[in-house]
């Protein structure tokens, strides 16, 4: 059986039809073009997938797209305003903390959110929420770098 | 994974009449965190999904009397960040922050945290095992460095909550919910079933039966608790074990104290022989001491897990020297 999932995805409102096993994930990428969001584990562990969902920080694999149905999901896409990147983005660069880039969006999320809730985290609180994502290639110490200088940056312009 | 059907029940009534007789043909989904991740494993293969976690009769906390009440779907991150919980039940508050990662304390749910399935690598990875309904474990003779050091046999999985042992700890209730409105009230330390009551399941839920809320009396007044949870990385991990504990001292002495161990046992394991050695006592490195060796008593450890043993000793006496 097909389901209807109506829900607003980077401020747009958006009304889908999936099975009721696709993952939002798959949503966002297969259906609605937003390959930003990456698939790496697809069982909840190394966070490529983080998205927001109603302001929250959620694995898009570990949700069912009909659980997002009447909620608001921000992806990586939803960050940037067009061409300018956002803070955080532009500190990742600044701060090389990526290589390969597969886990950047999931960590990018993860940081947005944190910073919106937080707008001046200790590392501590930092290293906490980074530890719902995996990274193979930086080593982790330039992301957490990122995320001081994106904080920092941040607080200036507000 | 297989498809399934799905649809929203309007009511905890509707859940209940939607769930039916039969393990495993329907299945409950709250946040999804655990039951994805088996059904995309093929563990689980329900015909249909059943989702609760917008069910308003369990949602958020409530204070009820001299205690709380937790809807089972409130998510885990509402459960720590509450003030009710954190004033009233610390030790919730303390053992539901240790839950996975942000994100998953974010989408789980209090009551999904607690009826989770085990995470034995062999039953993760469809072994025909005795909670496949097999006529073996294989744990005891393969495997087994994360497994049961108390309680093992035929199975010998670890409950892998961390909210349940500071559940049993304070004296927690859960309210069950069955069709027709039928309703019955179990305290948490008879909830959770050992393998040789049960080697299928974990718990006395039917499959018709939801678990609704859990009635959480209030810490004792003057009463101190830490959980402390030790695990193979600093975070993201289930524990290799953990210690609820909590005591009220009455001019320096442990006048009533509740110790409750996770990751050692098949259930959340009460340490009745370390309470007792402790009570009356000061909290000093000796009886702290004393108390870790009792809560190990009867520790049968299998070929790769004798670790466990020393390890509990030792979180129980560092959980209580912390209290002091
Ligand atoms: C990467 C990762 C790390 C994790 N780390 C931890 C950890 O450190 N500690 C820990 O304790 N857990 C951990 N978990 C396990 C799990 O995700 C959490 O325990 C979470 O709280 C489960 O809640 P949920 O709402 O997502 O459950 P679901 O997946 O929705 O449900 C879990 C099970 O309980 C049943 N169920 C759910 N709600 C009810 C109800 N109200 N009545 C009856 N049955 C119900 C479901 O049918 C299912 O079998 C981790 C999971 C992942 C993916
Ligand atoms: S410990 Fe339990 S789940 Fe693991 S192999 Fe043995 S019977 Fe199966
Ligand atoms: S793809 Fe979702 S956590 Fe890895
Ligand atoms: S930059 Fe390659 S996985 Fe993180």
């Amino acid at each position: 059986m097909k389901h209807t999932v109506d829900l607003t995805v980077n401020g747009e409102a958006c009304s889908e039809t999936v099975e009721a096993r696709t993952l939002l994930v798959h949503l966002l990428r297969d259906q609605l073009g937003l390959t930003g969001t990456h698939v790496g584990c697809v069982v909840g562990e190394c966070g490529a997938c983080s998205v927001l969902v109603d302001g929250k920080l959620v694995k898009s694999c570990l949700m069912l797209a009909v659980q997002a149905d009447g909620r608001d999901v921000t992806t990586i896409e939803g960050l940037s305003g067009g061409a300018a990147l956002h803070p955080v983005q532009e500190a990742f660069v600044q701060r090389f903390a990526l290589q390969c880039g597969f886990c950047t969006p999931g960590f990018v999320m993860a940081a947005h959110a944190l910073l919106c809730a937080n707008p001046d985290p200790t590392e501590a609180e930092i290293r906490q929420v980074l530890s719902s994502n995996l990274c193979m290639c930086t080593g982790y110490v330039q992301i957490v770098e990122a995320v001081k200088e994106a904080a920092a940056r941040l607080r200036s312009c507000t | 994974m297989e498809n399934f059907s799905y649809s929203r029940p309007a009511t905890l009534r509707d859940a209940t009449a939607q769930l039916g007789k039969e393990h495993g043909r329907v299945a409950i989904i709250a946040g999804g965190t655990d039951l994805l991740g088996e059904m995309k494993d093929e563990l689980a293969a329900p015909a249909r999904l059943v989702p609760v976690r917008h069910l308003r009769e369990m949602q958020g906390v409530r204070t009820v009397g001299a205690g709380l009440r937790i809807g089972a779907a409130t998510p885990l991150v509402d459960v720590v960040e509450n003030r009710a919980v954190q004033e009233q039940a610390p030790l919730l508050a303390m053992a539901a922050v240790k839950v996975g990662t942000p994100a998953i304390r974010n989408m789980g749910t209090i009551g999904g945290n607690i009826c989770q399935r085990p995470r034995c690598w062999y039953y993760r990875n469809n072994y025909p095992c005795f909670k496949h309904g097999g006529s073996a474990c294989f744990s005891a003779l393969g495997e087994n460095d994360f497994h049961a050091i108390l309680e093992g046999g035929p199975s010998f999985i670890v409950h892998p909550s961390d909210t349940a042992p500071a559940l049993v700890a304070l004296g927690a209730s859960a309210r069950i919910a069955g069709p027709g409105g039928r309703e019955r009230i179990v305290p948490l330390d008879a909830f959770f079933v050992t393998p040789r009551q049960d080697v299928r399941r974990e718990n006395v839920l039917q499959p018709d039966e939801i678990l609704v809320e859990l009635q959480v009396p209030n810490a004792p007044a003057g009463s101190r608790a830490t959980y402390v949870k030790e695990m193979v990385r600093e975070t993201w991990n289930f524990a290799l074990c953990s210690v609820a504990a909590m005591v009220t001292l009455s001019n320096g002495v442990v006048s009533d104290v509740r110790i409750v161990m996770g990751g050692v046992a098949p259930v959340p394991y009460r340490a009745l022989k370390a309470e007792a050695a402790i009570r009356g006592q000061r909290l000093t490195e000796t009886t702290a001491a004393a108390a870790g060796a009792a809560a190990v008593e009867g520790a049968r450890p299998l070929a790769k897990n004798g670790y466990k043993v020393p390890l509990t000793q030792a979180t129980v006496k560092r959980a209580l020297l912390s209290l002091a």
